[in-house]
């Protein structure tokens, strides 16, 4: 115990501090089952048990934030999964070496970009007025008069999938680079040997080979359900489109914060982390059925 | 027979996919070009449309005005110091807690492993963090862009899967000339594991120079404490309601036509240069970053 003091002086404040800003928040949930009022300290507030939660579901704006979270993560994730296998694979036929190392590194050049930069951007090719979008397909002649794209409801889960791919892609490639980068090279002589040609080799070869990588990264993509980004949404939306466009989140920030209503606010979170909690849970349980190695 | 025309119509695909890839840079790059060239080019020009790849009549003025405000260079700075003291403090603690949950004898690793990892699953959430932070007296100070996020689960999982590599042999030598495990973290440590750490430091100082909505919850109440992406969502946020007008800079028309700036001017430049700082080191550190995502890819 003696020889190990110096580690103890090293991580146990630290640890303390972990505790400090991760768990002893944890405690702010039973504000949720509260009416809750800051001044009041903790043993004078009013108990309501489950108030808010009824109040919630019974909620037709809650109702439409948790359709447009959940419809907007499967969205994101859809897209992105497609997008990132298919670049991967198109990627890797690129025969040129720096050619290929350059068109990677501009695919994940937004990846370091702020959403307030890249929804900027987002919002200036999109714009009616000499936006690059409308201009194009005016030019195209697809369409004679410019479109309103983020003033129409139609759109916004679209423009929030693209946008999310224009982002994420070439970031999400990486991992399957890397998985196809581990292949071994044997397999694909013996395809050619066997007269296998460009797509069968794809299809046959490179597909199962990271097909382990696909499934682990779809089951922990099931956790994250209820998390469809809230920045993206944040950023793109405004008074004409908050019916598709308002996600759990913002529905916390705007009740908590700008309305001070913080015990529906802890609660429509609490919902959240439940949800999410559960989830990866038994996406975890999934994986290790499936013979996986495990998440967590 | 077959071999040629196999080739061929790999000859075909090699030129398709070749395109495809030059296509899709541009849809990378175009965005980002045309607000650079935007930036450069007069404000009352630009509204008469058209600037695609160049600024057709080249000025610095949209820039001149934007530092000229004052409220722009302070919200860079406070940027510029938030980031600094954010990869600072978190290289520094989380190389610390990683190397003692690396010393496979001592007596708490499995449950201060255990307490560090859960913490990456579990949040409380907006408000109870709100009022955290309330409690702690941090609102609306300097302090709460550095003090809450000092250490980062997923950065000790990076430094402890490095530091797994440094042979013992290094450590035991400090040790038999008396050095505790202080001086073995400063002296040997922290010298060995620079590849992990500015990787580490990299993600970081990335996610501090992009972040706002610490500043929107936390610090709003508080011009000066404003980081320069905070600013420029305002701007944008401002811009994008036209009917609401151009906000405080846009507003600010000069006599002469060619000095004139307008939102979409003064947006241009303040994305260039939110965007700068990343965009000038990406092509020196984007390296680390993959690195730091396949070593953050191995867990336990």
């Amino acid at each position: 115990m003696i020889s190990q003091r110096q580690l103890l002086i090293m991580s146990v404040p630290i640890i303390l501090y972990i505790i400090l800003f991760s768990y002893v928040p944890l405690w702010g949930w039973t504000m949720s089952f509260q009416n809750f009022r800051p001044a009041k300290s903790f043993f004078a507030q009013e108990w309501v048990g489950l108030k808010w939660f009824k109040f919630m579901f019974s909620d037709p704006v809650f109702l439409r934030t948790v359709r447009n979270t959940v419809m907007m993560s499967l969205i994101n994730t859809t897209l992105g999964f497609i997008s990132a296998i298919g670049f991967a694979l198109l990627l890797n036929e690129i025969r040129s070496v720096p050619f290929k190392r350059i068109t990677q590194t501009i695919s994940y050049l937004p990846h370091f970009l702020s959403w307030v930069i890249v929804t900027g951007l987002v919002s200036t090719m999109l714009s009616v007025e000499d936006g690059a979008v409308n201009n194009l397909l005016i030019t195209l002649q697809i369409i004679k008069e410019p479109i309103l794209w983020l003033s129409e409801p139609k759109y916004f889960w679209g423009i929030v999938g693209a946008t999310y791919v224009w982002k994420e892609l070439g970031w999400n490639t990486i991992i399957y680079l890397a998985a196809i980068a581990g292949i071994d090279p044997t397999l694909y002589e013996a395809a050619e040997i066997d007269g296998c040609g460009r797509w069968k080799k794809m299809y046959h070869i490179t597909l199962p080979s990271i097909k382990p990588t696909i499934i682990i990264l779809l089951i922990m993509s099931v956790g994250h359900i209820l998390d469809a980004g809230f920045e993206m949404q944040y950023l793109l939306r405004n008074g004409l489109v908050q019916d598709v466009s308002d996600t759990i989140d913002i529905y916390m920030l705007m009740f908590g914060l700008q309305r001070s209503n913080y015990s529906l606010a802890t609660a429509a979170g609490l919902f959240k982390n439940v949800v999410n909690i559960s989830l990866i849970f038994a996406a975890n349980e999934i994986a290790k059925r499936a013979g996986e190695e495990r998440l967590i | 027979m077959n071999r040629f025309s196999k080739e061929n119509g790999g000859f075909v695909f090699n030129t398709l996919n070749t395109a495809f890839m030059v296509l899709f840079s541009v849809v990378m790059l175009y965005p980002f070009w045309n607000t650079i060239a935007v930036s450069f080019n007069e404000a009352v020009d630009t509204i008469r449309g058209g600037i695609t790849l160049f600024p057709r009549k080249f000025t610095l003025q949209n820039y001149k005005l934007v530092f000229a405000t004052g409220s722009i260079p302070h919200a860079f700075m406070v940027s510029v110091a938030r980031t600094s003291l954010n990869v600072v403090t978190n290289i520094f603690f989380t190389a610390m807690i990683a190397y003692v949950l690396s010393r496979q004898n001592f007596v708490f690793r499995k449950s201060f492993t255990f307490i560090i990892v859960i913490s990456m699953y579990i949040n409380a959430g907006l408000i109870p963090n709100y009022f955290l932070m309330k409690n702690l007296h941090l609102l609306n100070s300097f302090w709460v862009y550095v003090i809450p996020t000092m250490v980062n689960a997923f950065n000790f999982l990076i430094v402890r899967t490095f530091l797994r590599g440094i042979p013992e042999s290094f450590i035991e030598s400090v040790r038999m000339d008396g050095g505790g495990d202080f001086t073995i973290f400063l002296k040997i440590i922290l010298p060995l594991s620079t590849p992990a750490l500015a990787t580490v430091g990299l993600f970081v100082a990335v996610g501090a120079w992009n972040s706002w909505f610490d500043t929107l919850i936390y610090a709003s109440g508080r011009v000066n404490l404003h980081t320069l992406q905070y600013k420029l969502m305002e701007f944008l946020q401002s811009s994008q309601a036209q009917s609401r007008g151009a906000g405080d800079i846009g507003a600010m028309g000069m006599s002469d036509v060619s000095n004139m700036v307008t939102p979409v001017s003064i947006r241009a430049a303040i994305t260039v240069i939110a965007a700068a700082p990343i965009i000038i080191v990406y092509p020196f550190v984007q390296r680390y970053f993959v690195i730091g995502m396949n070593l953050g890819g191995v867990k336990e």
